[in-house]
Formats: C-alpha cells, structure tokens, sequence
C-alpha cells in the first residue's frame, strides 16, 4: 500500500513540474521567428556590398532586393529588440538567469563536453542544465546582446557615434554585426540538432513539460 | 498559395484578371511583387505556414516604415554633428555610386545652368554658378554611408543650407525641401526640415578642393552627412521648399524615407 501511495503521488507530482514556464516558452519562439527574419533580411542586406568573397542565395535570403530587405530588417529588429528586452529583464527580476545559468565553471564545462562528446551526458532533469548548456545559453545571450548594439551603431553612426566608436568605427561594427549573426546560426545548427537528439527537450519548450 | 486560390474564380477568365491587375501595378513595383515572391516562398518553406500573402505584407512593411520615420526624427539631434577626420583619412579614389554607369552621368553646362528655388520662400530668383560661388563655403571631411553598407571618407566644400535658406528668406517652419535633379530619369529627394537646417548639412560645389567633378554631381550637390547616401542629391537644379511630402527617388521605391544617420 505505501509503496504505491508513494508511486501515485510521484507520478502526480511529476506532470506537475513546469521546465520551461509560459514566459519563456513564449519569448523563445517570438525571438525564434524575429531571429530568421533578422538573420534572412540581413543576407539581404549583407549582398549588396558582401564584406567577404561571396554572396548568399536568394532562395534563402528575405526581401526580394536590397530595400525589400531592408524594411524587414528594421521591422523585425522592433520584434528581437523589445522581445529581448522583456527576455532580459524578466530574466534578470526572477532570478532564472543566476539560477539557470550560474555559476559557470572551467572545470564543469570540460567535464560536461567530454561526457557529452562520448554520449554519457545524462538528460535525465531538464529542468537542470548542464555546463555545456550554461556556457552556450549564457554565450549566446551575450552576442544577441553585442548583435543588437553593433546592429544600432551601424543604423545610427551619427545619432549614437559613442556607441559607434565604442566598436571601433562604422566600418568595424559591420565585422562585429556580421561575426555575430555567424555565431548565431552556428548557435542554431547545434541548439536545433541537439534539441531533435532529445525531443523532451523540444516538448518541454512548446508545452512546458 | 492563398493568392493562387483567390486567382480561380470560377466564371472569371485568370488571365483577363491577371493583365488587369499587372496593368494598374507601376514598373517597379511588378519587378519587386516577383522577386519578393520567392523569398517569402522561401520563408513559407522554413516556418512551415504561410506567413504572410505578398500584399498585406508590403502594406505592413510601408506602414512600419512611417513609424520609423517618425522614431528617427524624434531621436534626431540637431546639435549632434557628424564625426570629422582628417584629410590623411581620405577615401582615394571615392568611388562613383549611382543607377546609371559613369558614362551616362548628367553632362550640365556650368554657364547655362541655373538653380530654380521654389515653394515657400520669398524670394524665388534663380541663381547661377557664379553668384552660387560668391557666398561663403565652409570643408568638412565626413564619412558617406551608402544605404548598401559600405562606406568612405570624403571632403566636400560649399554653403551651409541653412545660410542660403535664410537667404532666400524660406519659410523654416515648412516640413521639407525638395531637390530634383538633372538626369533622365529625374532624380528627386525629399529632406525633412530639421535635417536641412542642420549645420553640416551643405550645398556643395567642390570635392577635394577642386570644383565638384561630373562624378560627384557637378554643378551641385546636397552634402547631408547625418543621412545615407542616396539623400545626398547630385547634379541638383530645383529646390521645392514645401509642406507636402512629393516622394522621391528611392524612397518610391522602398528606401525609408528619413533614412538618419
């Protein structure tokens, strides 16, 4: 009898428990489609003077032409800049961030990526993340947070020079705003892929569980 | 796809209708409608619905660029100069930027031509290249940011705006001046009021110490150091001071219209 009163109220406690809450579930996919509008316009943008030798396809860039791309650029920069905000700040007031993502150490980091790399990494508490998964989520809240500022200095080398120079200059905040986007979508191959290897992951980001 | 659907309607021959409605669409605006097409296919593909059909999403874009418009003139400080470099900072050779190659640039005859001053001034004399000259010019060296990303640094001589507006005694409460220019296809550009009046904004008539070269916009251009490039006219010969927005160029096309610094 208690060992299945012990079992009932386990398995009633355990659909109970939210992984991911409501906030971020849906500040996660409003960033998930300003980010593809971002980054589709910006290699829009980005083919009319390419910084390096080559160009991308239209058939997975956003806008048609340069001034097509360039509307959704700056429509869609309003969607990542006051979804990020709000991400931030909701973050940073309910403790999730130091919770979540602190602290980050050496030592775990290299742990966690030679368990992972070997496929002896546990996923067994998602509500928990490992370090591997703190420093890449940590990271890359950084960089969207470099890739909006080097994003406004280019929009705004007059209006916001300080910000401007504090990149090095028009031209060098272009490098930054574009190494960005590469990490960024080198963030999103991994994150994607690894998401797919452990679909509770993907259920927990949709339906919180 | 919902576009295609509404496109069959039974009792209604799809080709009639679709000459219909390419006919009352501009150039331009047919050239975009098709090429936009295929992004947004390409968009449909990755988030897996049909996000948007290609009209209610121009119409969205349109109407967010107008807000834009308003946020930059808000932010717009008219006291914020553009930064300054040195002559060593230079762009060599300044590279020639327009629609049309080099060789069909406006040829203007510095003698004939004449600046028309229209609008909401007092006095609406024209004025030629030599009177033109015989007003104080000031250098600055300024970095031109062209709305494709790329930059350079350049020197431009001539009139401040501001001091030929008050000269010709323009309204300085109207909304805009408006500039057209000599090519063919008639170039033209709205400049919103405050950025007409701001201290670096120039009427220019010479590059690099030397009188403003074909390239660069000879007889005049209108050098705005807080706005991209295409709001910096060249081979101007009208300036409209107006209340009403006449579009421009490439703003009729889909540049944002304020296009700020």
């Amino acid at each position: 009898m208690s060992s299945l009163a012990a079992a009932d109220s386990h398995s009633a406690r355990e659909p109970a428990k939210v992984i991911q809450p409501a906030w971020v579930r849906t500040m996660h996919w409003i960033n998930a489609l300003a980010m593809i509008l971002m980054i589709m316009s910006g290699w829009q943008i980005y083919n009319a003077s390419p910084l390096f030798g080559f160009r991308f396809s239209h058939a997975i860039t956003l806008g048609g032409w340069l001034g097509g791309a360039l509307l959704w650029h700056f429509a869609a920069m309003w969607l990542l800049m006051v979804n990020g905000l709000a991400y931030l700040i909701t973050g940073l007031a309910t403790g999730r961030f130091r919770r979540k993502l602190l602290p980050i150490t050496p030592s775990g980091v290299i742990a966690d990526a030679r368990a992972a790399l070997t496929f002896k990494l546990a996923h067994d508490d998602l509500s928990k993340y490992n370090y591997v998964q703190k420093l890449l989520y940590a990271g890359i809240i950084a960089v969207g947070i470099v890739i909006v500022l080097s994003g406004l200095s280019i929009w705004k080398p007059v209006q916001l020079q300080w910000l401007t120079a504090l990149f090095g200059g028009y031209d060098v905040a272009r490098y930054v705003h574009f190494i960005c986007m590469s990490a960024i979508v080198a963030f999103l191959i991994v994150h994607v892929l690894l998401a797919l290897l452990v679909p509770k992951s993907l259920r927990a980001m949709i339906i919180g569980r | 796809m919902g576009r295609m659907r509404k496109l069959l309607i039974p009792g209604v021959d799809k080709k009639l209708l679709v000459r219909d409605a390419v006919k009352v669409m501009p150039d331009l605006a047919r050239r975009r409608f098709i090429s936009g097409g295929a992004s947004l296919g390409a968009l449909t593909f990755l988030t897996g619905c049909n996000v948007v059909d290609s009209d209610s999403a121009d119409r969205m874009l349109a109407q967010i660029s107008k807000f834009n418009d308003a946020v930059q003139a808000l932010i717009f400080n008219p006291n914020a100069l553009a930064p300054t470099f040195p002559e060593s900072a230079i762009t060599k050779p300044f590279p020639f930027n327009a629609y049309y190659d080099l060789d069909d640039a406006p040829e203007v005859d510095g003698k004939t031509w004449k600046l028309e001053v229209r609008g909401l001034v007092d006095n609406k004399k024209s004025w030629t290249l030599d009177e033109l000259y015989q007003l104080p010019q000031v250098k600055q060296v300024t970095r031109h940011i062209c709305v494709e990303g790329w930059s350079a640094i350049g020197s431009w001589t001539g009139t401040p705006l501001r001091d030929f507006l008050k000269l010709v005694g323009a309204d300085t409460r109207a909304k805009y001046v408006w500039f057209q220019c000599a090519d063919t296809e008639g170039y033209n550009s709205p400049l919103d009021m405050a950025s007409a009046l701001h201290p670096q904004t120039q009427m220019t008539f010479k590059f690099a110490d030397e009188i403003l070269p074909r390239a660069y916009g000879f007889p005049m251009k209108i050098r705005v150091p807080t706005k991209l490039g295409f709001k910096n006219p060249k081979y101007v010969i009208s300036m409209e001071v107006t209340n009403d927005y006449k579009g421009g160029y490439w703003e009729d096309q889909g540049y944002n219209s304020f296009s700020g610094n």
